[in-house]
């Protein structure tokens, strides 16, 4: 038995007979495969250890060290790892006109979205549940919204709402009898229900019911996946008990979707939260629409402040861990039962 | 008169609702893209006019708008044809890179037993939950200063490490279907751990494979805030997306001739997906159980 190499793992199979190992672990030929198994995994592994390492994992690290340095787009060649390193960019971010608002707007932003997604996707999954003729193909008409380029639909979207020739606007003033063509996409004139000021602009109502336009696919197509492994004896035996469709739903149907949908809330949220592209196509972050990730955009490219974008994105990420996080708790615990 | 029957009232309900909520949603689902192949094909002097049509007046067809749009600026066109090479040459190098990359580790992490096995797949995974404005903004800074910001090649990379993660996630759930007695057998006639996957595995895992490969490269097409960053200063690299994001914005270019580039950019993403619908639509669900 010869002593294991510098580069195995600490108790590996090969050393004392001890007993009890031996009996678990210690076959003839087993700890030579072990070790062959290892060598190869850790080769095959490698690439992407080292691709994401490169791309991913370090630049998050330079990322933090960014927002503690004084970095403009124009003294870029001379910063480096080393630096003279201070909270101002947090302070400064933190503290500069419109950041809460920016953060509001992502907030309110996220949960409406995610909360239109996953509406609409439950009741065109529901809607589609029983067969019939071409239902797979409507079923396959459901995504595009989700699979086409998000530049083409929300191009798509600024034609179909322009205020000149749109055809939302041409039919809304002369089917629906508006007074003026609505400015979906740069009106901020915040929308008011029934009187109550929501402090939502209009053109935030429409890049919401936009994101709830692209996303319930995603929805759609798993809750889709969870209603058919519903076992049908269930509903049958509730029709036999004369349980109304309502109430098979409220009672049999939503408890078993419950933890599906819990899993799709986190999703979409966190996604939700870190857009980008659809704000930014639509709007460009303009009529009370501008998100943080726009924010930082904005900061990165036309301010050419690296420093405070880095620090902005940074506050973004550490208010998406601990929201994902109380939620985590506070639904987490449930979910495993269920 | 009869008595209130709660299930024949809901039952007529949604007898009518079903089908009511049906008609919506393949409107609201198709429509905007039926309007989007309507304007390309119309002239715009017409849209102007009546943009209430609901489709061309007789005899007004025009294919002009692909004409314009395709040629090179040189010609008086908006030169997507170069853009669509543009976004070819990425979408493809990133699916051929990441498969490389990602086979042999979805492989290793299904299979094989080594240290970190298990925290590797959570890592890659909770990259993905990651905000990309977060990542792009030291990829920009990095690749500014290594002066290949610009590049396709800088592009492809940073694609290739962005859905590395997700294929190994697709890739792995596949791998753990395959009975690993296959290749126990394959060792006992005398084949190494390489040639067991190469000449078992991997063939049972194609379809797999295959969806991924589609699943990556409509990534890469649809991508567009790296894009952005990256390429914006040339055009000559310009992608399709990125395009067609920055001629929405100038006037000189009519709506009609940028809605026949939405048709360009958006029918290879329609093809690929009916053709692998099924395909996809489990891949993407795969997990959804266990979650």
């Amino acid at each position: 038995m010869t002593v294991s190499g510098p580069t195995a793992p600490a108790g590996a199979t090969e050393e004392a007979p001890d007993p009890v190992q031996r009996d678990r672990r210690y076959r003839p030929g087993r700890s030579a495969k072990a070790r062959e198994d290892r060598r190869t995994g850790y080769l095959l592994i490698t690439p992407t250890v080292v691709i994401v390492f490169a791309m991913v994992v370090l630049p998050i690290l330079w990322t933090f060290s960014l927002a503690f340095q004084h970095v403009r787009l124009l003294n870029l060649r001379k910063t480096g790892f080393i630096g003279e390193y201070s909270l101002d960019n947090f302070t400064n971010v933190l503290t500069s006109p419109g950041f809460v608002d920016a953060l509001v707007t992502t907030l309110v932003y996220s949960v409406a979205g995610t909360a239109c997604a996953i509406g609409l996707g439950l009741v065109a999954a529901l809607a589609l549940r029983k067969p019939f003729r071409g239902r797979g193909l409507v079923r396959a008409c459901m995504l595009i919204p989700y699979v086409a380029p998000v530049v083409a639909a929300t191009f798509v979207w600024t034609t179909m709402l322009n205020p000149q020739f749109g055809i939302v606007n041409h039919y809304g003033t002369t089917l629906l009898g508006w007074n003026d063509p609505i400015a979906f996409l740069s009106s901020s004139k915040p929308i008011s229900p029934f009187g109550i000021n929501l402090h939502v602009s209009q053109s935030l109502l429409t890049v919401i019911l936009f994101e709830g336009w692209r996303s319930f696919p995603f929805a759609f197509l798993f809750l889709t996946a969870r209603l058919q492994a519903i076992p049908e004896s269930l509903e049958e035996a509730a029709v036999v008990d004369g349980a109304a469709p309502s109430q098979r739903f409220r009672h049999i149907v939503l408890p078993q979707l419950l933890p599906t949908i819990a899993v799709l809330t986190v999703l979409r949220f966190i996604w939700t939260f870190n857009n980008f592209d659809d704000i930014y196509l639509l709007t460009g972050g303009s009529a009370g629409t501008q998100v943080v990730a726009v924010r930082v955009y904005d900061y990165l490219i036309n301010r050419g402040d690296i420093g405070a974008a880095a620090a902005q994105a940074l506050v973004l990420a550490a208010i998406l861990a601990v929201l994902v996080t109380v939620y985590l708790k506070l639904f987490g615990r449930s979910e495993e039962v269920a | 008169m009869t008595t209130f029957n709660r299930d024949a009232i809901e039952r007529r309900t949604f007898a009518v609702l079903r089908p009511a909520i049906i008609v919506f949603l393949l409107l609201i689902c198709l429509f905007p893209f039926y309007y989007m192949v309507l304007l390309s094909f119309r002239p715009l002097e017409s849209v102007l006019r009546d943009p209430g049509a609901l489709w061309p007046a007789g005899g007004e067809v025009d294919f002009g708008t692909y004409k314009d749009v395709l040629k090179s600026p040189e010609d008086g066109g908006q030169g997507f044809l170069n853009f669509i090479k543009n976004s070819f040459l990425v979408a493809i190098g990133t699916v051929v890179l990441s498969l490389l990359v990602a086979i042999p580790g979805a492989y290793a992490v299904s299979r094989l037993e080594f240290f970190g096995r298990r925290q590797i797949s959570a890592i890659f995974l909770g990259v993905y939950f990651f905000p990309s404005i977060l990542l792009a903004i030291p990829l920009f800074v990095f690749f500014t200063r290594i002066q290949q910001r610009g590049t396709l090649t800088g592009l492809l990379v940073v694609y290739v490490a962005q859905v590395a993660a997700v294929s190994i996630y697709m890739l792995r759930n596949y791998f753990d279907t395959i009975p690993a007695s296959l290749e126990e057998a394959a060792a006992m006639d005398g084949c190494t751990r390489l040639q067991a996957m190469r000449h078992i595995s991997l063939p049972l895992a194609m379809p797999a494979i295959a969806s991924n490969a589609l699943f990556v490269f409509m990534i890469a097409w649809n991508e567009f805030l790296f894009a952005l960053l990256f390429l914006v200063e040339r055009r000559e690299n310009w992608t399709v997306s990125l395009g067609l994001s920055q001629l929405a914005g100038s006037i000189e270019v009519p709506t009609t001739v940028l809605m026949a580039g939405s048709v360009i950019l958006t029918l290879p993403i329609i093809i690929l997906f009916f053709f692998s619908e099924r395909w996809l639509a489990g891949g993407l669900t795969a997990g959804a159980e266990k979650g």
